[in-house]
């Protein structure tokens, strides 16, 4: 293997992005001419929304609000409703390839029997040479329980590496490990049925508009209730714009400002004595941690005023009730874990826990990112989130799985410590599954650099995606509506997903491709399943036990019941949507851990040579690394290019005006991109969503630093010089005005 | 600059410390239960609440998938002023009680329903005038030059005739476009709501409401803004006075 098969502009012009955006049969068929409407959720982030899918001829050509599903009630995000524009698609894979540089777009269509039995010489020629973990295996959480399931025993049993990470790496490890090590437990403390009821909302490190639309409503039925809202980031985003208290903090400064805010809580005795008594461990030494964090402290590393600090510590200290709300803003750090833990702290100061309208959450990003984390899919997991290292869970089970305990592997290395021992030589064979790390891992030019020097790729997807540019073999899959399963929403709600259509072509869907590599590897023995159901039915009792326990949640059940919390551990349980009653946590004392967070600085600081902050995120129009969204024309209508977020008083420093041309530069790369002026972002930062791929990647210039616990990489600070290098059109969205087009940019020229 | 945002969640009509049963609140159930004549006596609300609005563009989204207009979408949805606030505001029509844009068509094209609802040009009449355009208070028809006939937003009438909410109403993440019973808005949101105004000289009336904080009596005036005190929002990173 090596570079692209032939140049990125051949690759593009064969297998896109292209833009669907017609329906199959065109806007002008009657859409009540329908064969079927399948109820599903959607495939992109965790909010999970339910909706129904209309078929007609094995093809989706619609979609309908699902009004009766108690989670989103018919609400969508932009992507849900294109999402059907996926199907029918002209880059749509439907057959295996194989890398050919003398085909066009460097890839030709090979028979199914030759792509397997290429892919298990490559396996068991680069085991048998160099040992079986040089064969890494990559995986993703768009993927259903019973897919993330099945990824983390075929790895183990039929790969037999240790080596097998997945993308949720990048997305809900450091909340992860925040949660286990604070609250014994990896789940949402709540349902979002609790968010109505707190009478403080603070949203910290998320753009809940953009990233979790939905959840907008129920912050907004909380406000109706009374409820006030704080939020702290870096940026104005659309939620933030009706905060009662908006914390505008440095890239980088989360856990200065919450432990700032316990040295608050603590100093003005807003705290819940009897909880931390009744309930907790290690009160003392989590204050000591912040004994000098007064609030001028606090507002000097934040760069928060220090009324702001203070009317927020006091607006959490003093209500009964309240939720605290984070995202990737606080947990994409090389100090994401304790993030984490300092935010679960000021919920456990002041007794924020197991009753309504209390809680500290994560708002979980990706699909599947709550279950695909619990059941094998992480290098040191096995099923019902046990560690792969614990003997009893490994002799549990091997006896579920009927193999011998010393068949399953031990622990391995995260995806970017994967990417990085692909570069050094040591793991030499990859096969993939819903990843796209050439666009999502943080420096871009490490990670081509890193696939180019594998012997074997194989990837399976259902558009090439960026990365599989670089495969051997690429084996067509399946989307979203063309399998069934489940998924865990965001809540920690069980849901199922249904099959509305039939792979096209000669597509297969994924978990078929799995058993069929594991069948020639002479394993097929462990993969004997004829449906998913009966992948589930295994699942559920590898889980049973564990803290992830799934044992009393059945298919049917999920159906009758809207979906079923877990932990569920036996059928006639009624799951569990509030975590934590009375004060009861998930440790073998019941008590919660204060965890003791001293503030430390991120890996990169601005300096002379690169005096700007970046920070990086998403836009609402887009998912993750774009595979499937950069292929849908509405969505790419509405953000089709990165810009750079940049406020009026660094452009004016810089000669900037909205619209030029400028150049983002770290160590690591430089990228050229449109500036979009706003005072919505602090001056001393600049923003650039992640979703693209080549010289429009904003991972050229992240930093591969790693959260020492969670691994996760550090996507939300990098230094990074700007200049400007020529005019452009000016960015302000004018799609809508039938006005003057060349009237400059001011509300007194709007008809409201 | 004026943001709309509700900045002041203590102001009148702000209801405080009722509680709800659960997340679920019941949404849609009186149109399921075919409530469609409820359109034309107010039992059913249209309900706009810009200060929601988080620019996510599903309304315009959703609007291209109605049955009426497939492939076109006839919502606005406006950036207000980029440069300073993520502020967005979304516009379906008003459906007027006395709709301008019918009075000022020379050709007689755009009619009303018994619902109140005011329907999109008729295609053998319109001609393409743009009369309505010019004429309507809140900018709502548009000219399709493709077809040289006016379309507008006709509240989904093929949903809404048949007891199914708008598809913006139906998709909006953040209720700042919401369709439901009038007792419904009522025991949730309990904010005021305002379908009067006045533009210049001229007083309307709508079947679409606008959520307000603090309407004051009678129609508001469009044309006389209040003026602001200082909000956050105004220094959102505290630089002045550093």
């Amino acid at each position: 293997m090596a570079t692209f098969p032939v140049t990125e502009q051949a690759l593009v012009d064969r297998y896109g992005p292209h833009l669907n955006r017609t329906p199959p049969g065109g806007w002008n068929a009657d859409s009540t001419d329908i064969d079927k409407q399948v109820r599903t959720h959607c495939c992109f982030c965790g909010q999970q929304c339910s909706l129904y899918l209309k078929v007609k001829d094995n093809q989706v050509v619609g979609f309908e609000p699902d009004y009766d599903f108690p989670f989103n009630e018919g609400r969508l995000c932009p992507k849900g409703i294109k999402r059907y524009l996926q199907g029918d698609h002209p880059d749509r894979l439907l057959d295996p390839l194989e890398r050919d540089p003398d085909a066009p777009g460097g890839f030709r269509p090979v028979s199914w029997d030759h792509a397997l039995d290429r892919t298990v010489s490559e396996i068991r020629r680069i085991q048998a040479e160099h040992g079986p973990d040089a064969f890494a295996m990559l995986s993703g959480v768009s993927l259903t329980n019973e897919k993330s399931y099945l990824v983390g025993k075929f790895a183990r049993l039929a790969l037999g590496t240790a080596n097998l990470d997945y993308n949720g790496r990048l997305c809900m490890v450091s909340a992860g490990a925040g949660n286990m090590a604070s609250l014994g437990m990896d789940r949402a403390s709540n349902s979002w049925a609790d968010i109505p009821q707190a009478g403080v909302v603070w949203i910290a490190g998320a753009n809940v508009a953009e990233c979790a639309p939905i959840t907008t409503s129920y912050i907004w039925r909380a406000r109706d209730n009374g409820a006030k809202l704080i939020v702290s980031d870096p940026r104005v985003h659309p939620l933030a714009r009706t905060a009662d208290i908006f914390l505008g903090l440095k890239p980088g400064t989360d856990s200065a400002l919450f432990g700032t805010v316990l040295h608050i809580l603590v100093e003005r005795d807003w705290l819940d004595h009897d909880f931390i008594e009744a309930h907790t461990q290690g009160f003392d030494a989590a204050v000591e941690a912040v004994a000098d964090y007064t609030v001028q402290w606090g507002s000097q590393v934040t760069g928060v005023p220090a009324g702001r600090i203070m009317a927020a510590a006091e607006l959490w200290g003093t209500s009964d009730t309240g939720m605290l709300l984070h995202a990737r803003g606080i947990e994409h750090h090389t100090k994401g874990v304790d993030n984490v833990k300092s935010a679960i702290n000021l919920g456990l100061a002041t007794g924020k826990f197991g009753r309504p309208g209390c809680g500290v959450t994560t708002i979980t990003g990706q699909g599947n990112g709550q279950g695909g984390r619990e059941h094998g899919h992480k290098c040191d997991q096995l099923p019902g989130n046990r560690k792969i290292t614990d003997p009893a869970a490994r002799a549990y089970i091997a006896e579920v799985w009927g193999c011998d305990e010393s068949e399953i592997p031990g622990a391995g290395i995260t995806a970017q410590e994967i990417v990085e021992a692909i570069h050094r030589g040591e793991i030499k064979g990859l096969l993939s599954i819903c990843f796209n790390p050439a666009v999502s891992l943080p420096d871009t030019t490490y990670t081509r650099e890193a696939l180019a020097k594998l012997e074997y790729y194989g990837a399976i997807d259902f558009f090439l995606n960026e990365t599989a540019y670089q495969a051997d073999i690429v084996l067509a899959g399946s989307l979203h509506e063309e399998d069934e399963g489940t998924s865990t929403s965001a809540e920690g709600r069980v849901i199922k997903i249904n099959q509305a259509i039939d792979p096209p072509g000669n597509a297969r869907k994924d978990w078929k491709i799995l058993l069929d590599i594991a069948q020639r590897l002479g394993r097929g023995q462990y993969f004997t399943y004829d449906t998913t159901e009966e992948i589930f039915e295994e699942l559920r009792v590898a889980s049973k036990g564990g803290k992830a326990d799934y044992y009393g949640i059945t298919w049917q059940r999920i159906e009758d019941e809207q979906g079923v919390f877990w932990p569920c551990p036996e059928i006639g349980h009624p799951g569990t949507p509030r975590l934590y009653e009375g004060g009861t946590f998930a440790f073998p004392d019941g008590r919660a851990r204060f965890n003791p967070v001293a503030y430390r600085e991120p890996a990169e600081v601005v300096d002379d040579n690169y005096p700007v902050w970046l920070t990086t995120g998403r836009v609402v129009s887009q998912y993750l690394s774009g595979t499937q969204t950069r292929r849908i024309g509405p969505l790419v209508d509405q953000y089709p290019e990165p810009l750079c977020e940049i406020h009026p008083t660094l452009a004016g420093e810089l000669n900037i005006r909205d619209g030029d041309r400028v150049e983002v530069t770290s160590r690591r790369g430089s990228m050229q991109l449109p500036a979009k002026v706003v005072t919505t972002i602090r001056p001393d930062t600049v923003f650039i969503p992640f979703h693209w791929a080549g010289d429009k990647a904003a991972n050229q210039l992240t930093n591969r630093a790693l959260d020492p616990i969670s691994k996760i990489p550090e996507y939300k600070v990098s230094a990074v010089s700007v200049r400007r290098v020529g005019a452009g059109e000016a960015t302000t969205d004018r799609r809508d005005l039938n006005i003057d087009p060349n009237a400059p940019a001011s509300t007194d020229l709007r008809r409201f | 600059m004026s943001d709309p945002a509700p900045r002041n969640p203590d102001a009148p009509g702000v209801a405080v410390g009722t509680m709800p049963d659960s997340g679920s609140r019941a949404r849609g159930d009186g149109i399921h239960a075919g409530l469609a004549p409820g359109l034309a006596s107010g039992e059913l609300l249209f309900v706009i609440d810009q200060s929601r609005c988080i620019g996510c563009r599903a309304c315009v989204e959703g609007c291209g998938e109605c049955g009426t207009h497939r492939g076109t979408s006839l919502i606005h949805l406006d950036e207000v002023d980029r440069s300073t606030s993520t502020q967005t505001v979304p516009m379906v029509c008003m459906h007027c009680t006395d709709p301008t844009c019918a009075e000022v068509c020379p050709a007689d094209a755009i009619k009303q329903n018994e619902d109140g609802v005011v329907q999109s040009s008729l295609k053998p009449r319109c001609i393409g005038c743009e009369n309505c355009i010019q004429a309507c208070p809140f900018g709502v028809p548009k000219y399709m030059a493709e077809i040289d006939q006016m379309m507008k937003c006709d509240m989904c009438y093929d949903r809404t005739s048949e007891g199914t909410a708008p598809m913006c109403a139906s998709v909006c993440p953040s209720d700042a476009l919401w369709f439901g019973t009038r007792a419904e808005f009522e025991e949730h949101r309990g904010r005021q709501l305002l379908n009067d105004w006045n533009f210049g000289n001229q007083t309307v009336t709508t079947k679409v409401a606008v959520v307000v904080d603090d309407a004051g009596p009678g129609p508001l005036d469009v044309l006389l803004g209040r003026e602001p005190g200082f909000q956050w929002q105004d220094d959102p990173f505290g630089l002045e006075g550093r």
